[in-house]
């Protein structure tokens, strides 16, 4: 397992592109939530200070922290399909098989290199998010700040599980530019079959089968945060009032859809002539 | 002997295009071999389908004494097919260090396979810097890495200058002579009649011959003659059993013989019956003449 993440960390570190994306994916998000920590004097008009709006207390900076960040997966995920892109149009992804690497252990180098990165991403976040929280939330007690860590899970997992799903992409499409656009269409489809399902049964049932579908599966782990920082400054609209949770079936329907991805990214590898 | 590859009715189609058809033969230990054919014969998809990259349709092959995984198998075996592939961003020896890490081989053969083909002065440049020829030698030098018991090597001079084709052969000759297995695909017959003990001839996908060089047609030679009596020979010749078919070009007769017959012997006959030759070349067949009758005959 060492061995075969060392192989495509040299891959792709000693790539300039990747390399440059990879310090991106995640020194953007980490600036941006620093950033957005410090007291910022707008020209002595007004001064912003986003912590004095309580969203860096302990538990809901879990939630919001891991649901910003998420939105910086899209540099990774192009280093990820570049990484499949480039051993295509290099033809080294022939050369290592013949060099004696299985095609199990080409997918799986892959696939340790994108669980590798996610981790570092939960940590990192993980540690920034303590330190802010640390200094502006009210609450600093043990048991409050242990509360609602799943949404670090859920982070962790809604990263693998779309990495996964960029991965996949990437062995059928072969090139980045074209893995990327099949992105784009998956996500597209998914809003229309919903909207077919709503105009042919009703929105409920259609919102039921949305929810397992990849994208939106993966969106449902963290839910946006903007409803509930309104809803703790006007507690009492119920109609506000929505299910922000990470729920343990949501992490069990991502996790399907990574371990499916993968398999099939390697039945592709296993049925293509090279 | 000890068999290195063997491969029993192996057949690959591409939708309705049948690239190899029914192949079997078996590449012994310490031999040289070549597949030879013309382009489009199959070759590079046979060695595709040993090396893994490419799925059999049917048949079987199996690597050593069949008892490991082909990828397992592919680690004592160096392999180049047609272009050398290597990250274009990292330089000769990094891309070395990767094949190590793949073949599971110590760090320290790069700089001695790197030494063999004489790159290096270059191994810290980029591979995008490389000329073909340099590309080429790494692709041999990352092949050499794991001392391999057999060097599968696809068209390694193609597209190369004169300089650089005869800086390869060199090197395939010096690996030859120290008692590797090598197995050579190529177009060129010079450069497998060149390098090769044992051939493999294929064509359109189909096995012609596989055996020795020497005895790819048993043929026992031919008689390259001139005389003033032209008819007079020809006449004899037609009516002598020991000659098959007669070939004449001008003034130049070529007569193939179907039993063997030294030239001094045939001299003496041809005198006996008094007729003085004025030239008498005994020859066999260039591996080019035998390649052609091969591919042309069936």
């Amino acid at each position: 397992m060492v061995r075969l993440l060392q192989l495509e960390l040299q891959k792709l570190l000693l790539n300039r592109t990747s390399k440059i994306l990879i310090f991106i994916s995640f020194i953007l998000p980490f600036t941006v939530l620093i950033l957005s920590s410090i007291k910022i004097n707008f020209f002595g008009f007004f001064t912003l200070e986003l912590g004095e709006l309580g969203i860096y207390n302990f538990p809901i900076i879990w939630h919001i922290t891991t649901f910003f960040a998420a939105q910086f997966k899209f540099f990774f995920a192009i280093v990820v399909v570049s990484m499949i892109g480039n051993e295509y149009s290099n033809k080294t992804i022939k050369q290592n098989l013949i060099d004696g690497l299985s095609k199990k252990e080409f997918i799986l180098s892959k696939f340790y290199t994108i669980v590798f990165f996610s981790l570092v991403a939960t940590i990192l976040l993980t540690l920034i998010s303590l330190l802010i929280g640390l200094y502006y939330s009210s609450y600093n007690e043990i048991g409050i700040i242990l509360s609602e860590t799943e949404y670090l899970l859920g982070y962790f997992v809604k990263l693998v599980g779309f990495f996964s799903f960029c991965l996949f992409l990437g062995m059928l499409a072969k090139r980045s530019a074209f893995a990327l656009a099949f992105l784009f269409v998956d996500f597209i489809l998914e809003w229309i079959i919903f909207g077919l399902i709503t105009w042919k049964a009703n929105v409920d049932i259609a919102e039921k089968i949305q929810n397992f579908f990849p994208l939106k599966s993966m969106y449902n782990l963290i839910k946006q945060p903007f409803q509930r920082i309104a809803m703790s400054k006007f507690p009492d609209k119920e109609s506000l009032a929505y299910d922000y949770a990470v729920h343990w079936y949501e992490i069990v329907i991502v996790i399907g859809w990574t371990a499916l991805f993968v398999f099939l990214s390697y039945r592709l590898l296993k049925k293509r002539d090279l | 002997m000890e068999s290195i590859l063997t491969i029993n009715n192996l057949t690959k189609k591409f939708g309705y295009l049948t690239a190899v058809k029914d192949l079997s033969f078996t590449i012994n230990k310490g031999n040289v071999y070549g597949i030879l054919g013309p382009n489009g014969s199959g070759k590079s998809t046979t060695l595709g389908v040993v090396l893994n990259v490419v799925n059999k349709t049917s048949g079987d092959f199996h690597w050593f004494d069949g008892n490991i995984t082909t990828h397992d198998a592919l680690k004592r075996v160096g392999a180049i097919i047609e272009n050398p592939n290597f990250y274009p961003y990292m330089s000769g020896y990094d891309n070395l260090r990767l094949v190590c890490k793949i073949k599971g081989v110590d760090l320290t053969k790069i700089d001695e396979k790197l030494e063999i083909v004489g790159l290096t002065d270059r191994k810290n440049s980029k591979f995008k810097t490389y000329s073909l020829g340099m590309k080429q030698r790494l692709a041999i030098a990352s092949a050499l890495l794991n001392d391999p018991e057999i060097l599968i090597l696809d068209e390694p001079t193609n597209g190369l200058d004169p300089q650089g084709i005869h800086q390869i052969r060199q090197i395939i000759k010096d690996i030859a002579n120290n008692g590797t297995t090598i197995l050579l695909a190529s177009h060129l017959l010079d450069e497998v009649e060149k390098v090769c003990s044992h051939v493999v001839v294929l064509r359109k996908g189909e096995k012609l011959y596989s055996g020795r060089v020497d005895e790819m047609i048993s043929s026992h030679g031919f008689f390259e003659l001139k005389t003033d009596k032209h008819d007079e020979l020809i006449t004899i010749l037609e009516n002598d059993e020991a000659f098959g078919k007669i070939k004449i070009e001008d003034q130049l007769i070529t007569a193939f013989l179907n039993n063997p017959m030294e030239a001094s012997t045939f001299n003496k006959l041809m005198f006996e019956k008094g007729i003085t030759l004025s030239h008498l070349v005994k020859r066999k067949e260039s591996l080019e003449e035998q390649f052609l009758q091969l591919t042309d005959n069936n």
